[in-house]
C-alpha cells in the first residue's frame, strides 16, 4: 500500500500519457487510409434491413 | 436479399413510442405550470403538493427520465434489432416486462417528489426504493440489448448500437455510485447518503454531468446515427469520423463534472481539470455534429419536403450549438458570472428542447408509419406547423433567459463606489419578471406544437392510409405490376 502512495504521482502522469497513446491508435486505426472503404461500407447496415 | 424469418418484436417498442408522446405532452406541461409559478408565484396555490420546490422535480424527471428514457428505449430496442438483424434477446416477454417495469419507476419516482419524498440530489431525486427497482429494470435493459448484440446476424456492430450501449453501461455505473445511501428503516422512505461533504457534491455531479453526456447526450446520437440516413435515405457522411466522435466523447466527457463546483469547497486542480476536460469536448460536439449534417450533403431538397427530417436536422444544429454554449460556460472567469443565474436554465433547454426533443420529435414521425404499417403520417402539413410553433417556443425561450441570466449575473456582482451592492436581492428577482414571462410564453408554444403531434401521430395510427404488403414480399409488387 505504501509503495503504491510513493508512485502515485507517477502513476497519475502516466495516464493520461496512457489515454493519449490509446486515443492516438483509435485515430490511426479509423483514419488509415487503407481502411477507408472496408469501414465506410458499415456505414450501409441501417439499410440492410428489408424495405424500409 | 436474405431471406427474411426474423419477426422483430414491435410491440413493447409501439408501447414505448406512445409512452414517449404521452409523457413528453405531461413533462412540458409541468414546465408551464412551474415556469408560471416563477412569474407569478401566486399559481403554487399554497399547498405544499403544488410548490415549486415540489414540481420542479416532477418536470426534470418527465422530460428526462419520462419523456427521454421511453424514447431512449423505444428506439434503441427498434434500432438494436434492425442493424443487428436478430430478435430481441427475451422476445416479447422481456419487451413488456421493461416496459411496465420502467413506467412503474416513473411513477413511483413522481408520486415521492409531489409528497415530499426525495433525496435531494438533482436529478437523482428518487430514494432507494425507486432507485433499486430501477436498478432492476436497467440490468435487463442491459440484457435484452447485449443479448440482441450477440445473436447478431450483420458481423460488424453499428456504430448507434455502440452510443446505446454505452448510454446503458455508463447510467448503470452512475445511477449505483451516487445513489449509494443507508435507509433510516422508519417507514418514511428517508436515507442518508453513503459519502458527505464535498466528496458527496462531486459524487453528485460527476453522476449530474454525465447524465447529461450519457444520457441526454450519447443516448440520442444513437437515434441521429440511424433515424437522419434513414429520413434522408444516404448513408452516414463519413462513418470513420463517427467512430473517431464515439471514442472522443467516451474518453471525454466523464471528466466534465467538476465544472458545476466552481469556487466551491472542491479543489482548485479538479476545477481546473473538469475546465479543460469540458472545453476539449468541442471536438466530439463538431465531430458529431459535422456528421449529422453533412449526412444530407447532395439530399438538401428532402428538408423541403419531409418536415420529420427537419427536426432531425435542426436537432443537431442546436446540438452544436448548446455543446458550443456549454464548454464556454465552464470556463471559470465565465462560470463566475453564470452560474447560479438563469443562463445555466437557458443553456439546458436549447440542449433539452432543441437537441433532445427535436431529434425525438423526427424520429418519432419516421417510426409510427413505420410500426403501425401506413404509407405515410396523416399530415406533413400539421408537422410543419409543429415545427415552427416549437422553434419559435425555444428562440423565446433561450433568448430570454440569455437576457435575464447575464443581468441577473451582473446585477449580483455590482457595487457602488462605497464596496456596497448595488442592488439587495429582491431588485434582481423583481427584474427577471418580464423574461420569466416571455419564458413561459415560449414553454405554451412548445407545449402546443407537442399537442400538435401528439393529434397527428394519433390520426396517423387511426385514420392514415394503410401500407400495401410491400414489406412482405417483394416479388408481388413485381407480379402486381405486370
Amino acid at each position: 500500500m505504501d509503495t503504491l502512495r510513493e508512485y502515485q504521482w507517477l502513476f497519475s502522469t502516466m495516464w493520461v500519457v496512457w489515454f493519449f497513446v490509446l486515443f492516438t491508435g483509435i485515430l490511426v486505426w479509423a483514419l488509415r487510409p487503407s481502411k477507408r472503404a472496408a469501414l465506410q461500407k458499415h456505414a450501409d447496415i441501417p439499410f440492410r434491413d428489408e424495405a424500409r | 436479399m436474405a431471406s427474411r424469418d426474423i419477426t422483430y418484436v414491435e410491440g413493447p417498442i409501439k408501447a414505448f413510442a406512445i409512452a414517449t408522446m404521452f409523457w413528453g405532452v405531461v413533462g412540458f406541461l409541468v414546465g408551464v405550470v412551474i415556469a408560471s409559478q416563477l412569474a407569478w408565484p401566486l399559481l403554487n396555490l399554497d399547498l405544499e403538493w403544488t410548490t415549486f420546490g415540489r414540481l420542479r422535480p416532477v418536470h426534470t424527471s418527465a422530460v428526462i427520465f419520462a419523456f427521454g428514457g421511453n424514447a431512449l428505449l423505444c428506439t434503441s430496442l427498434y434500432i438494436v434489432q434492425r442493424t443487428c438483424r436478430a430478435r430481441l434477446f427475451g422476445g416479447d416477454d422481456m419487451g413488456w416486462f421493461l416496459f411496465w417495469g420502467y413506467q412503474f419507476v416513473i411513477v413511483t419516482a413522481a408520486l415521492g417528489y409531489v409528497l415530499g419524498v426525495t433525496q435531494g440530489k438533482e436529478y437523482a431525486e428518487p430514494e432507494w426504493y425507486v432507485d433499486l427497482w430501477l436498478t432492476v429494470v436497467w440490468v435487463f435493459y442491459l440484457i435484452a440489448f447485449g443479448g440482441t448484440l450477440i445473436r447478431r446476424e450483420e458481423p460488424h456492430i453499428y456504430v448507434a448500437n455502440w452510443f446505446f450501449l454505452a448510454f446503458i453501461i455508463t447510467v448503470a455505473m452512475l445511477h449505483i455510485v451516487n445513489n449509494l445511501a443507508l435507509p433510516v428503516g422508519d417507514g418514511s422512505g428517508k436515507s442518508y447518503g453513503l459519502a458527505a461533504g464535498v466528496q458527496d457534491a462531486m459524487i453528485q455531479w460527476w453522476y449530474g454531468h454525465n447524465a447529461v453526456g450519457f444520457f441526454l447526450t450519447a443516448g440520442f446520437l444513437g437515434m441521429m446515427y440511424y433515424f437522419i440516413p434513414k429520413q434522408a435515405e444516404r448513408p452516414v457522411y463519413s462513418y470513420r469520423l463517427s467512430i473517431v466522435h464515439f471514442w472522443a466523447l467516451i474518453f471525454l466527457y466523464i471528466w466534465a463534472g467538476p465544472h458545476h463546483l466552481h469556487y466551491t469547497a472542491l479543489p482548485d486542480w479538479a476545477q481546473t481539470l473538469g475546465m479543460v476536460f469540458s472545453i476539449m469536448l468541442w471536438m466530439p460536439s463538431w465531430g458529431g455534429m459535422i456528421n449529422g449534417v453533412m449526412t444530407l450533403s447532395g439530399a438538401w431538397d428532402k428538408l423541403r419536403t419531409n418536415p420529420g427530417l427537419r427536426f432531425s436536422v435542426t436537432a443537431v444544429g442546436f446540438y452544436g450549438m448548446s455543446t458550443f454554449e456549454g464548454p464556454v460556460m465552464s470556463i471559470k472567469a465565465v462560470n463566475a458570472l453564470s452560474h447560479y443565474t438563469d443562463w445555466t436554465i437557458g443553456h439546458v433547454h436549447s440542449g433539452a428542447m432543441g437537441w433532445v426533443g427535436f431529434i425525438t420529435f423526427g424520429a418519432l414521425y419516421w417510426l409510427f408509419p413505420v410500426l403501425w404499417g401506413k404509407r405515410s403520417l396523416y399530415s406533413e402539413r400539421l408537422v410543419a406547423w409543429h415545427f415552427w410553433i416549437a422553434t419559435l417556443g425555444i428562440v423565446l425561450y433561450i433568448t430570454a433567459m440569455w437576457v435575464s441570466g447575464i443581468m441577473q449575473g451582473l446585477m449580483w456582482r455590482a457595487y457602488d463606489e462605497m464596496g456596497f451592492l448595488q442592488y439587495s436581492f429582491i431588485e434582481t428577482v423583481a427584474a427577471m419578471h418580464p423574461y420569466y414571462v416571455i419564458r413561459f410564453l415560449g414553454g405554451v408554444l412548445y407545449l402546443s406544437g407537442a399537442l400538435i403531434m401528439a393529434y397527428n401521430l394519433w390520426k396517423t395510427v387511426t385514420a392514415a392510409p394503410v401500407l400495401e404488403p410491400a414489406r412482405v414480399s417483394p416479388g408481388a409488387i413485381a407480379q402486381a405490376a405486370e
